[in-house]
């Protein structure tokens, strides 16, 4: 309900592409450095990072983060991120560079810090005036009575005008523009209730309502603070990931320059293991390229001068200079992501449970509190009386509970999520989430680890083994580091290779006993290609031998797959890489329902065709093709080690490496939209017994306290029993 | 009854107070890594001499 007034539903939608914008600016004068810090967790970790930093050259201070997990860290100009990561590398911490513009938008949450203070400022008025109040309640009278009315007045007034006016400020800017929001009944409430009460006050009346007018304040800023949070949290660190992927490259000699000072014509250096930044074409340099973030193609492709590039592949053998074509917002990644843009708007106009709530709530109040005014006013002709008693409707009804009822889920449930790895991005993901019944899988990236692992490691021959794992550890390529991580897992000592050069594009060779031994591509040693990823050894005149290689499934992929099909949802695998690859992972993690070869768009409109269908599809992918997909999806979800593209677009992001949660985010989503309707009908328990009362007459101020109070605390632990399993 | 001039007043000055040592700590910062600060205190690193 709180984000009925400014239209844009998704706040890390809103605050992306802002993100960028300031990124845009310049590039980050090295003042203050910022490390995100994954692996902290105690007090032990705290002083022992700030010691290592601490230690480096040029740092003049070093302060944890143990919240954000993250360091910020003043030192002198000149000093690089690099190196205090690599410090912290050796006194045993992961550390990663993040991108200190991309990050200094939310560093100080100005607009959580302004609600908390309301919060404090009408905490300490409600108790105040309740103190004064239960002094009433229990029998002050004639002047006695007057003055604490007068007192709890001076207190309530200026309170409800500072801190009532975030209610004021959506209600009258939906009212601006001729619609209703939950903030129209709540600030019509706490405007009534005070203004009468000054009234009667005057009038040295019996019931004043400033405890009321307070406490729903109380209670509701306490309800928007919660919202508030569970969105920052998830917004920073939704920043961070953005920040982690700084904008930077080599220039032609070396030298680092910003993406966003390049242009088309530029040259600029890429080094095995780079992402491109931007299009281009390749000037120089001979390599294979990574392309599995754009199209899922689980194998490298060869690249030499004259192959166009795009933004968003990895270099992965040889240093390339690129000359570039299309830079910014003109990339072939970026332009996809705009495509993304407008799949969203579609799901943005998914209506939340609580806007649905305040739909048919908002008129209701309006109508009984109007209808108790001239029915009271037409059987006793008592304006007084009567508005007196249409204002207790008002305050009565006035939505505490509800208020209360969806912030307090959706903290407890992405707080569950939280530390079970799951990062809760869209504030009505859990809901949409929920109503899944057919979950979609990408398979490079997602169900797999998009790293190839060796096959059959038994098949080989020692020698060929050691020969091959010789020349594999020069390499940096992929299926090389596979290869000699699993002779060196397997106890294999490398044979005596000598003269190893890599030859970029191609493979390596070297010298063994005066004979030339090659390992890499199949046209380069005279192999034939076969159908599976393999790297191929020649030894001399020996027939070559090809290593065969599979992508290792991610951990948890196989139970996700078995827990999810558990709970009677449909599974699909969807990729754009061959059909044996697709296949043989379908078989692995057990999925029956496969298509391989698809287009990004062919995977958007696949998702289409299911949702036309009356399917609530559920969305888990990576890659820059699965984006359109992620973003039509009903809901969606990606991996931490996807692109940032597809990240932004998802609706639940897994920090961790297993595919576990995905299944653990669909219960838990199940039981928080229980909990919220639970909720609601507490509300309107409470409500079914107060209105007739208060319709009658027979509302008191105290008995106004009591109901407002009792059913916000009944809705507030319920929502609690969430994040207790 | 006349014990009230005194007490109210009395009442809301000490909430004040609180409200007012609140925002310093608001203000200060001092919110804004509540686990750290919960592991912070157990380091042995100021025990026998203040921070510098």
């Amino acid at each position: 309900m709180t984000a009925a007034p400014q239209i844009a539903a998704c706040p890390a939608c809103a605050v992306a592409p802002m993100a960028q914008a300031v990124s845009a600016d310049s590039i980050p004068t090295h003042e203050a450095l910022y490390l995100a810090l994954p692996g902290i967790h105690c007090g032990g970790c705290i002083s022992a990072v700030e010691r290592a930093l601490m230690a480096e050259p040029g740092v003049n201070s070093a302060r944890v983060n143990l919240t954000l997990k993250r360091a910020t860290i003043e030192a002198d100009t000149g000093v690089e991120p690099r190196q205090l990561v690599d410090a912290l590398a050796r006194a045993g911490y992961e550390a990663r560079e993040l991108d200190g513009v991309a990050l200094s938008a939310t560093q100080t949450d100005k607009q959580g810090r302004a609600l908390l203070m309301r919060l404090a400022v009408a905490g300490f008025a409600m108790m105040n005036v309740m103190l004064l109040s239960v002094a009433v309640w229990s029998g002050a009278t004639e002047a006695t009575r007057d003055m604490f009315h007068w007192i709890s007045g001076a207190i309530a007034l200026p309170t409800i005008a500072f801190s009532a006016q975030p209610f004021f400020v959506n209600a009258w800017s939906a009212l601006r523009v001729r619609r209703l929001n939950m903030d129209v009944p709540i600030s019509l409430a706490i405007i009534l209730a005070a203004g009468m009460s000054i009234y009667e006050t005057s009038l040295g009346g019996q019931h004043a309502y400033f405890d009321a007018a307070l406490s729903l304040t109380f209670f509701l800023l306490a309800g928007r603070y919660l919202d508030h949070r569970t969105r920052s949290v998830a917004r920073s660190a939704a920043e961070e990931l953005t920040a982690l992927e700084v904008p930077r490259t080599l220039d032609e000699n070396g030298e680092p320059i910003a993406v966003v000072e390049l242009s088309v014509g530029d040259r600029i250096r890429v080094l095995p293991g780079a992402r491109l930044p931007v299009d281009g074409v390749i000037v120089s340099g001979n390599s294979e390229l990574d392309r599995s973030l754009l199209t899922g193609e689980s194998q490298p492709v060869a690249a030499g001068p004259d192959t166009a590039v795009s933004a968003g592949e990895v270099n992965l053998t040889g240093p390339l200079i690129v000359r570039v074509s299309a830079a910014g917002q003109d990339t072939s990644l970026r332009r996809m992501a705009n495509l993304v843009a407008i799949a969203e708007s579609g799901r943005n106009r998914y209506t939340s449970l609580a806007d649905k709530a305040a739909r048919i709530y908002a008129p209701l109040v309006h109508t009984l509190a109007f209808v108790a005014f001239v029915g009271w006013f037409w059987a006793s002709g008592d304006a007084r009386l009567s508005m007196n008693i249409a204002v207790a409707v008002l305050i009565i009804t006035c939505p505490c509970a509800l208020g209360l009822a969806v912030p307090a889920v959706a903290t407890a449930a992405s707080g569950r999520l939280f530390r079970a790895g799951m990062l809760v991005k869209n504030a009505t993901a859990m809901e949409r989430l929920a109503q899944v019944d057919t979950v979609v899988f990408d398979k490079t990236g997602t169900l797999t680890m998009g790293a190839p692992e060796l096959e059959n490691l038994a098949q080989y021959s020692e020698t060929e083994m050691a020969v091959a794992c010789a020349l594999a550890e020069g390499s940096g390529h992929p299926l090389a580091v596979a290869l000699a991580r699993a002779a060196s897992a397997a106890g294999i000592k490398p044979a005596p290779v000598s003269d190893i050069t890599e030859e970029p594009g191609q493979g390596i060779k070297g010298f063994l006993n005066g004979e030339i031994v090659r390992l890499g591509r199949p046209g380069w040693v005279g192999a034939v290609p076969s159908q599976v990823t393999a790297t191929y050894l020649k030894t001399g005149d020996n027939a070559p031998v090809a290593f065969t290689f599979c992508d290792a499934l991610r951990p948890g992929a196989r139970d996700t797959i078995a827990a999810l099909s558990a709970r009677g949802l449909d599974i699909v695998l969807l990729s754009g890489d061959v059909s044996g690859a697709v296949a043989d992972v379908a078989e692995r993690v057990g999925i029956s329902a496969w298509e391989a070869h698809m287009l990004p768009e062919d995977k958007a409109a696949r998702i289409a065709i299911l949702s036309s269908a009356g399917r609530k599809v559920l969305m888990v992918g990576d890659g820059l093709n699965d984006t359109a997909a992620l973003a039509s999806a009903h809901a969606s979800i990606s991996p931490a080690s996807a692109l940032e593209a597809a990240r932004v677009v998802s609706d639940i992001v897994l920090l961790g490496n297993s595919l576990e949660p995905v299944a653990q985010a669909v219960s838990v989503a199940k039981s928080a939209t229980r909990r919220i309707k639970e909720n609601f009908a507490i509300a309107a328990i409470y409500n079914l017994v107060a209105i007739p009362l208060a319709l009658a007459g027979f509302a008191t101020p105290l008995f106004a306290a009591l109901a407002m109070s009792a059913s916000s605390i009944s809705v507030s632990l319920n929502a609690l029993r969430l994040g207790r399993k | 009854m006349n014990v009230l001039v005194y007490l109210i007043p009395i009442s809301l000055i000490l909430g004040g107070l609180a409200l007012v040592g609140f925002f310093w700590a608001l203000k200060t910062r001092q919110f804004d890594d509540p686990d750290g600060d919960s592991q912070r205190f157990l380091t042995e690193d100021y025990d026998d001499k203040p921070k510098p």
